[in-house]
């Protein structure tokens, strides 16, 4: 990964390109790649569907390697959905192929005057940028199936869908997975919608002749993966836990623990959770010959996701997520297991983020649109924006627009960016992380379940206000690091909990570069991402003020624990203080 | 006394979803898991009616208990 790919999209009669070295931007990776870019680059103010603004796509330092779990790519822009600077991570085949290509970055600016759509196809030889109007406004799924007929089917894609291209806030960048299916996606943030700003449909990365990227030190890295391999599969929950139930393992723990959010927030538990929980999830799987235990990316051995079929017996999408089913299940009052895989469909087909995606149809049900429980209008509305019809443009643009729209309160966003799947008063640490993190309402910027709930990495009371903020931003410091580094956040699980497996990872990365890593090398690296995140942010016009829940979570306690979200904004505003917290 | 035992994950194998237990008045939640033929090792989150609990907490008339096996995702 020793050059950048840059590609102008707005010189005239034709996209041009050119590949740079990396100058200011050697030895990053991922997510402290894309957000140095954008930080860099990006005019702060830009409209985000400019121009001036810039799509980044990077694999981790990792990727491309022998290394396990290695396969996130990350990409960045100014957020069409936040307005402030946005990391969306995927899973999937493209940052092993392009980290193997030998791009530690494609930067894509400038947009076209005319409205052609674009295709860019990169391998060993180098780019081709070309206009194909056949894709215009075709599903994901169509879109690679036609995609197959000129590329083959050994390639990686990075399409949008219809949602993409209409530039709907809530569009994301798709992602093909071993059988090549777009079923990864970069959901969150609306990437998809500065990707079709650009006009462009797919990218086709093809790695045919290339090999896998080699360690400076081979044999320490041969056997630190080993180490790593060892430590991953002996942790009950990389282990057994998520290779047999995937994510949705969680529906019924976080059930049980009173946090999980039904009916767009109103109460912290599901009556009927159990029907749409792991457990029933798997064992469907099995029953119609599907498979529960599939991994995203060559290279994955949790192997938490799986394959969902049909009544019939035929696939009908992916295993969908804990955030997935919770979205569209809980949220929403729907328990209905095929309407949900449905939707799943839907949403991956179309280019929309699932979680952005339910969360709203739950706000249009709070306004009144539709009831609470009706599976088939929530199918109707996801149809919509199929149609591209002005309430389908609507839904598509997220929660926060359509709860403005149509006149909601209570709408669950922080930076306009939609909650994910835990109710933030009964676990008061997730909603440090909505709160203060530089991407929105993002539960994987710092992951509190772990402690707040899974008791990895220790105990922390979900219910008390003790200790929260120092969890938060710990695993917002590990994130971001994890997220420069192609590996796959669930690696997260084994390495909070055994010393050996996280020495393993530190000594991958060590004998990758050609150098020896501490665990304040990482922590440094993971507090320098976010503070070029929040200086973009502050630059782009955010303060504390966007630091914070909406205010019905602090005003309103929530069954079945009574209790409202008791962080105070002074304990908010020091998460980031990390000077002051090591004192 | 009554109270009720869910079990989630492959604690079900061979075992159930849901039951209703008699059980000894003040009886530790140890107890119940070694009346279920389960090993503590086997079990890293108990919840105690919705709360965290461990394996020395006494139970009364009407507790609900919730046991899981390692789990995460997210």
């Amino acid at each position: 990964m020793d050059k950048i790919l840059r590609i102008n999209m707005s010189t005239k009669n034709q996209p041009s390109f050119e590949i740079q070295p990396l100058s200011e931007y050697e030895g990053l990776g991922g997510r402290a790649m894309t957000s140095t870019v954008v930080a860099n680059e990006v005019e702060p103010l830009c409209h985000p569907l400019s121009a001036e603004n810039k799509l980044v796509i990077a694999p981790g330092l990792l990727s491309g390697t022998t290394g396990v779990m290695t396969g996130r790519i990350s990409i960045g822009c100014k957020s069409p959905l936040t307005n402030g600077i946005k990391e969306s991570n995927s899973g999937g085949q493209a940052s092993q192929v392009l980290a193997r290509l030998g791009y530690a970055a494609i930067i894509i600016e400038g947009k076209p005057e005319t409205d052609d759509l674009y295709k860019l196809y990169i391998n060993k030889d180098g780019v081709q940028i070309t206009v194909d109007n056949s894709l215009k406004m075709l599903g994901n799924y169509d879109t690679v199936e036609k995609l197959k007929e000129t590329y083959g089917n050994k390639v990686a894609c990075l399409s949008i869908g219809m949602a993409g291209e209409m530039k709907l806030a809530a569009a994301t960048i798709a992602c093909t997975d071993m059988e090549m299916r777009p079923t990864r996606h970069a959901g969150r943030g609306g990437v998809g919608a500065v990707m079709g700003s650009k006009c462009i449909k797919a990218i086709i990365l093809d790695d045919t002749g290339l090999k896998l990227r080699p360690a400076q030190n081979p044999e320490k890295f041969k056997e630190a993966n080993k180490i790593f391999t060892q430590g991953l599969k002996a942790h009950g929950v990389t282990g057994q836990g998520l290779p047999a139930y995937g994510t949705n393992i969680l529906t019924n723990i976080i059930n049980e623990a009173g946090g999980y959010p039904a009916h767009n927030f109103k109460e912290a538990s599901f009556d009927s959770a159990s029907k749409i929980s792991g457990e029933t999830f798997a064992e469907l799987e099995i029953k119609r010959g599907g498979n529960p235990t599939h991994g995203c990316h060559r290279g994955c051995i949790i192997k938490c996701s799986g394959i969902f079929n049909d009544k019939d017996g035929n696939f009908l999408t992916k295993q969908p997520e804990y955030e997935t089913v919770w979205a569209h299940g809980g949220h929403c009052g729907i328990d209905d297991i095929d309407k949900i895989a449905q939707m799943d469909f839907l949403d991956d087909d179309m280019g929309l983020d699932t979680i952005e995606m339910g969360v709203t149809i739950g706000v249009a049900m709070d306004a009144g649109l539709i009831e609470f429980g009706d599976a088939d209008g929530a199918i109707k509305l996801l149809n919509e924006i199929h149609d591209g019809t002005p309430l389908g443009r609507i839904i598509g643009s997220g929660a926060a627009t359509t709860g403005k729209v149509f006149g909601v309160e209570k709408v669950p966003v922080v930076k306009g960016q939609a909650f994910p799947a835990y109710d933030p008063r009964a676990i008061q640490g997730i909603g440090v992380t909505y709160a203060t993190s530089p991407m929105g309402a993002d539960h994987t910027a710092g992951y509190t379940i772990t402690s707040n709930i899974l008791k990895v990495g220790g105990f922390v009371d979900p219910l008390k206000t003790d200790g929260q903020v120092k969890l938060s931003r710990d695993l917002q410091v590990a994130t971001a690091a994890i997220d420069s580094t192609g590996m796959c956040l669930f690696i997260a699980f084994a390495i909070l909990d055994q010393p050996e497996t996280f020495q393993a990872l530190l000594d991958m990365l060590g004998a990758h570069s050609g150098t020896t890593l501490t665990a304040d090398d990482v922590v440094a690296l993971g507090q320098k991402v976010l503070k070029t995140e929040r200086d973009f942010n502050e630059r782009a016009g955010f303060t504390a003020l966007d630091d914070r829940l909406p205010e019905f979570f602090k005003n309103e306690k929530v069954k079945p624990h009574n209790i409202a979200f008791n962080i105070t904004d002074e304990e908010l505003d020091s998460v980031f203080e990390w000077e002051i917290a090591k004192v | 006394m009554d109270i009720v035992v869910k079990l989630f994950a492959n604690l079900r194998k061979d075992r159930f979803e849901q039951n209703k237990m008699s059980i000894q008045s003040n009886d530790t939640i140890g107890n119940v898991l070694k009346t279920l033929n389960i090993q503590e090792h086997e079990v890293t989150i108990i919840f105690l009616n919705g709360r965290h609990s461990t394996f020395e907490a006494q139970l009364k008339d009407g507790d609900i208990l919730s046991f899981f096996p390692p789990v995460g995702g997210g």
